[in-house]
């Protein structure tokens, strides 16, 4: 078990290392003359008008949303496709049921127009 | 040698850290050079010669690239969160760096009467000749890859610019639509290995029994569903240069612009590396040379196919981006899936 | 080695669920709180429980949370907007202190410990987490996971109604 993901803390810890090392000696080494103009968002080379932070389209939460329920549904079917031979009929008998009343919904989504991005 | 430390040979960590730092440098090179070749291709594909100067054929210029984005001046707007301003492009590189852990790079090489298995998340067990590598490699890797999405809408918000703002929310909301399509795809490659362990998959593959043919959709779903979660072109809408001016990486500078640059391109060696895995048998190739030659090789024409793509296909319109996403590729995969199992149940028999 | 390991992760886990609710960025709070499900998703591996960890960071880190960013951006909440009422901090100290009071309590007693399950470390290593987990899941407990499948509907609906009101 150990043996197995040890390497993977000492990437981690290398893949930090490296990012925060490579920040910090580009800002120490990099030259600094801020002025305001230069700090201002970018905005076309005109004053930037108001705040970026505005409130924007619900569509992204509906799609945020969907996809948490589609990733449940995928995390369900990562066992379920490893033990599938195992299961025989029964195994693909009980995730065709699982999959038809998760299609009944994606149907479901698809009528309402909850996929269409005008 | 027979010395333990919490219960492994000494053997086993000079391997390890030697697969560590190998597999890193290995990658980092891959990125500067995956960059020139990107320019030196693409530049040839459009009757251009691409960079010359730096070097034989510009050989030398990812090197002066970065020196130069070393020697930047860092920028940090004036309205922008700082915290999250500073840790986004950290958040982006790192998962990205990651990733590549549990990806089987070759079978094994024997040295010293020490057998390691050429993946960084493995061993062998000596008395028994067996691989313990990550149990769930797979999850591993997408597990990495739903992270990839906060240094991007990190990025996109702490900026506090409207383009960037948007750039980040188009790219999230692109990014966890494939990435759902992507997750689904490679289903019906477990149903055939009933393994989510990597070293099993590429085992499972030998003597060309590769899983692009036997789930061409799939393959060809997984591959583009990750371009599309590493936004690459043609699904590089978050970047759009012409509309978005770089999107979410607008406001940044330096090295930190560098980050999110690197980590783009760390991501598409490891989509390359995990579809070379999982459907084009990994290490698998013709005896006369080592495995992880092969697995190399089939990673960079995986790549080249990736810059090939950049060159040909003009950038697609996000209600369309959208629509492939959820209408089409989802729909897709789960009938795959259903498709998959009743042929193992009645027809392979 | 693993015990100082674990409280390092621990002390992290801690450190960044206190940061959840002290943060005065909302932002910052929603990262805290993705750290602190990486602290978990670490313990579930020192567990010997490597699917568990996976699922940890693919659903809780990389889908909960990025609909909770969405919200934070989409509702635009200013920075410490609304002042915290002193009658919902006085409660809710109240409720974790005897919370965990409670913990340290049952601890004390050693009646936490539970009975001990008919898997081993051995038998999880050599049959696999994934194919444990899968043969319970669709065998044994076959009518929870279809429910589930009828829960995730109800969600989805739920979902586009909620938000197609407002289109």
């Amino acid at each position: 078990m150990l043996g197995a993901y040890l390497p993977i803390l000492v990437l981690v810890v290398i893949a930090c290392l490296f990012g925060l090392g490579s920040v910090v000696f580009s800002s120490l080494i990099g030259q600094k003359k801020p002025s305001q103009v230069k700090l201002a968002p970018y905005e076309c080379g005109c004053e930037p008008v108001g705040s970026a932070r505005e409130r924007f389209s619900i569509k992204f939460y509906l799609i945020a949303m969907l996809f948490i329920l589609f990733d449940i549904e995928a995390v369900f079917m990562y066992p379920w496709a490893v033990l599938f031979k195992r299961l025989g009929m029964f195994g693909l008998v009980e995730m065709g049921l699982f999959i038809v009343i998760l299609f009944v919904g994606y149907v479901y989504v698809w009528k309402k127009g909850a996929l269409e991005w005008e | 040698m027979d010395t333990l430390i919490l219960g492994l040979p000494v053997a086993y960590y000079i391997a390890m850290v030697a697969k560590v730092l190998v597999a890193f440098v290995f990658v980092l090179l891959t990125v500067a050079y995956a960059t020139y070749a990107e320019r030196k291709i693409i530049g040839h594909m459009q009757v251009r010669l691409g960079p010359m100067r730096t070097g034989w054929h510009g050989l030398l210029q990812p090197i002066a690239d970065g020196v130069k984005l070393f020697f930047k001046e860092e920028i940090i707007p004036s309205q922008a969160s700082k915290f999250a301003f500073l840790i986004a492009p950290l958040v982006a590189l790192i998962p990205a760096f990651i990733s590549f852990a549990v990806i089987p790079f070759g079978d094994s090489v024997t040295i010293g009467g020490y057998t390691v298995p050429l993946q960084i998340a493995a061993y062998y067990d000596q008395a028994g000749k067996q691989v313990f590598d990550v149990n769930v490699g797979v999850l591993y890797i997408l597990a990495m890859a739903s992270l990839g999405v906060y240094g991007i809408v990190l990025a996109g918000w702490a900026s506090n610019s409207k383009y960037s703002l948007l750039g980040g929310l188009r790219s999230a909301a692109q990014m966890i639509s494939y990435e759902l399509a992507a997750g689904l795809a490679i289903i019906s490659v477990f149903m055939l290995s009933e393994s989510l362990s990597l070293h099993k998959i590429v085992a499972d593959q030998a003597g060309g029994a590769w899983y692009a043919f036997k789930q061409p959709l799939a393959f060809v779903i997984f591959f583009i569903c990750s371009l599309a979660e590493i936004n690459r072109t043609p699904f590089d809408l978050p970047e759009a240069e012409t509309e978005l001016v770089s999107g979410f990486c607008t406001e940044y500078s330096s090295m930190k612009y560098a980050m999110f640059f690197m980590a783009e391109y760390a991501n598409m060696i490891t989509v390359c590396a995990v579809t070379t895995t999982l459907f084009l048998g990994g290490w698998h190739g013709p005896a006369f040379l080592p495995g992880w030659f092969w697995f190399i090789a089939k990673v960079y024409f995986l790549i080249f196919l990736c810059m090939w793509i950049r060159a040909t296909y003009p950038r697609y319109r996000y209600d369309q981006l959208m629509r492939l996403g959820w209408k089409v590729f989802l729909p897709l995969t789960l009938v795959n899936v259903v498709a998959t199992g009743l042929w193992v149940m009645f027809i392979s028999k | 080695m693993e015990s100082i390991f674990f409280l390092v992760v621990a002390a992290v886990a801690v450190i960044s669920s206190i940061l959840v609710v002290t943060c005065k960025n909302p932002i910052n709070s929603a990262l805290s709180l993705v750290m602190t499900f990486f602290c978990l998703a670490t313990f579930y591996v020192m567990l010997d429980a490597p699917f568990m960890a996976a699922t940890q960071v693919i659903v809780y880190a990389g889908a909960i949370m990025v609909l909770i960013i969405f919200v934070i951006m989409l509702l635009n909440v200013r920075v410490e907007t609304v002042k915290r009422g002193t009658h919902a901090v006085i409660a809710g100290s109240a409720i974790g202190l005897f919370i965990l009071f409670q913990t340290v309590w049952f601890l004390m007693k050693g009646s936490m410990t539970g009975k001990v399950g008919d898997m081993t470390k051995e038998q999880i290593v050599s049959v696999g987490h994934v194919e444990l987990i899968g043969k319970a899941l669709f065998t044994d407990f076959l009518l929870p996971f279809e429910v589930t499948s009828v829960l995730l509907l109800a969600a989805i609906v739920g979902a586009v109604i909620l938000a197609k009101k407002k289109i």
